[in-house]
């Protein structure tokens, strides 16, 4: 079981109150039906899949109920940050420092 | 490589089982192949067996991170079945049935494929109506499947509980007969051991950290561990680690890799004579011939390469385990553990070419691609010998998510296994 940092509750809580939303930082087009098949295919279907750093969303389901970033690496599953939705995805040199 | 036959076995008894040999060799990497199959699992090592016996194809390398059979192959919880809704699934895991059907024999080595039926319940109306159709469905394509009442399920499978005040109340269930399990450590080997015996290089321990490209775009090889490799054509067949080897060719994949786990109780006498699973309670079990009962469930919701997975995803399925079988709720459970596998959006498999000339693609399995091992190493070995997809697999492309094209047994099934 995860221990995760929702930064709206500024606590840790159990992984059973949480939803994952998958991938973060993706941006829906207002008009779809404008977007070409690649726009698409890579808006819909390709997802980052990393052996390393994800940015991935989550759902505070079972708590205050909100959606919030999460930066995780995927082979020790440790979360390196929580952040509010709607905040800047995390530059790549901010990574590295979290990784340290 | 000896044959297994009752002569060899009578002389081998009578001098301590010394003379066999080993199973397959153990080569150092060439520098150059026509073909290297990334990744020995049952899907890689049966491409390979497929290439070279079906083909004529000989100078070929399978090259493997850890030990072959290691991944997904030796982790599942083996169960076969072929009841998929739509006509390009009913095709492809009904050809591998059929290969299984005659596998013990053309590998010369017994893969235990036991067809003691594969029972899938349902535990509503939704479920009941979502299972009448695959049966229809499945009768169309000449799959067996048939429709049992709650008694008849239980008739087939005693365990059950189908009393009508129970959590999960069974309403009935699909039963394909020709379903089943095999053992999986010896669908891994036989396929390398005939493999080995043709010429296949199978080199273990051996990562692959890079594909190599001509300027003109063209796979040229690849780098490992043990030093660059070249290779006219490359075959990834990676399981969750197909993202990561796609990226070193500039390909992003539609894929996601999850944690999956699968558990197995202290060995008892015969109880179980079946398979059944529970796709709406995420659930299914059966016994092995050790005499455990081999139990799995979904995978957690989240990437992850840790090929552990959480603690509350096996109790979820115990407690569902428990509500459908009262009898096993003192049993131990002996060891768990558990896989990454690699999830499209459709749930359906991607095998064929890819944007880059020379390399091909077979993955997306997921949770349920054990019971395919054969027809899809068949096949793929056809679309990377005639540099063209098989018919069986020619619905299974990678571009099916620009074109709309899906093979949504996503949809069909909600669980796939
Ligand atoms: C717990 C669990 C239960 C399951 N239950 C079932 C079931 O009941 N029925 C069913 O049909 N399916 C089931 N599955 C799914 C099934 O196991 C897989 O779909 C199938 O075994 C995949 O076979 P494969 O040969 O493609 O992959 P694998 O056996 O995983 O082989 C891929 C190989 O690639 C190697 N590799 C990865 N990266 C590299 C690299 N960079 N260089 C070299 N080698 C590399 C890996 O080490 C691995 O050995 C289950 C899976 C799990 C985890
Ligand atoms: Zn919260």
């Amino acid at each position: 079981m995860l221990l995760i940092n929702c930064p709206y509750c500024e606590d840790d809580r159990p992984e059973l109150e949480f939803a994952n939303a998958g991938e973060a930082h993706i941006h829906r087009p207002k008009d779809m039906a404008d977007m070409s098949d690649e726009a698409f295919e890579a808006m819909f279907f390709i997802r980052d899949n990393p052996k390393g750093v994800i940015l991935e969303r989550w759902r505070h389901a079972h708590g205050c109920g909100r959606f919030f970033n999460a930066v995780r690496h995927t082979v020790s599953d440790k979360f390196l940050k929580t952040y509010m939705a709607g905040e800047p995805r995390p530059s790549d040199d901010e990574i590295t420092e979290l990784m340290k | 490589m000896r044959n297994f036959n009752a002569l060899n076995l009578a002389r081998e008894a009578l001098r301590g089982h010394k003379g066999w040999g080993q199973q397959w060799r153990n080569p150092e990497p060439k520098k150059q192949y026509d073909i290297i199959i990334v990744g020995a699992g049952g899907h890689g090592l049966g491409t390979a067996y497929y290439l070279a016996k079906e083909h004529g194809l000989k100078n070929i390398a399978v090259l493997e991170k850890g030990w072959l059979g290691g991944g997904n192959t030796g982790r599942n919880t083996t169960i076969i079945r072929s009841n998929y809704l739509y006509d390009e699934s009913a095709g492809l895991y009904d050809h591998a049935v059929k290969l299984w059907e005659g596998l013990t024999h053309e590998l010369n080595y017994n893969v235990m494929f036991s067809q003691r039926g594969v029972m899938m319940l349902a535990h509503s109306v939704s479920d009941v109506q979502l299972a009448q159709r695959h049966i229809h469905a499945n009768r169309l394509n000449g799959v067996d499947n048939e429709w049992l009442t709650p008694q008849q399920a239980k008739d087939f499978c005693p365990p059950i509980n189908i009393s009508k005040d129970s959590r999960y109340p069974v309403l009935g269930a699909a039963l394909q007969r020709r379903g089943g399990v095999a053992r999986h450590d010896a669908v891994a080997w036989g396929y390398a051991r005939q493999a080995s015996a043709m010429g296949v290089d199978i080199i273990q321990n051996c990562e692959v950290t890079g594909i190599n490209r001509a300027p003109s775009g063209e796979v040229t090889g690849v780098e490992t561990t043990k030093g660059t490799i070249g290779a006219k054509q490359v075959g990834v067949v990676a399981a969750g680690h197909t993202s990561v080897l796609m990226e070193m060719a500039g390909i992003q994949m539609p894929l996601e890799s999850f944690p999956l786990q699968a558990l197995v109780s202290e060995p008892v006498k015969p109880v179980f004579p079946c398979v059944v699973m529970s796709n709406a309670v995420h659930a299914y079990i059966s016994q092995s011939d050790k005499g455990e009962l081999v139990i799995g469930g979904g995978t957690d919701s989240y990437v992850s390469y840790s090929q552990t997975g959480s603690m509350h995803m096996l109790q979820e399925t115990l407690d569902s385990i428990i509500e459908l079988y009262p009898m096993f709720n003192r049993m131990k459970m002996l060891r768990t553990w558990g896989g990454v596998v690699d999830v499209t959006p459709d749930r359906s498999p991607i095998i064929g070419m890819t944007p880059v000339k020379g390399l091909y693609v077979n993955c997306g399995w997921g949770t349920g691609g054990f019971k395919a091992t054969p027809g899809s190493a068949n096949v793929f070995a056809h679309t990377i010998a005639k540099d063209e997809p098989h018919k069986i697999n020619a619905g299974f492309t990678l571009d099916r998510f620009r074109n709309g094209r899906l093979i949504d047994e996503a949809a069909a099934a909600a669980v796939a296994h």
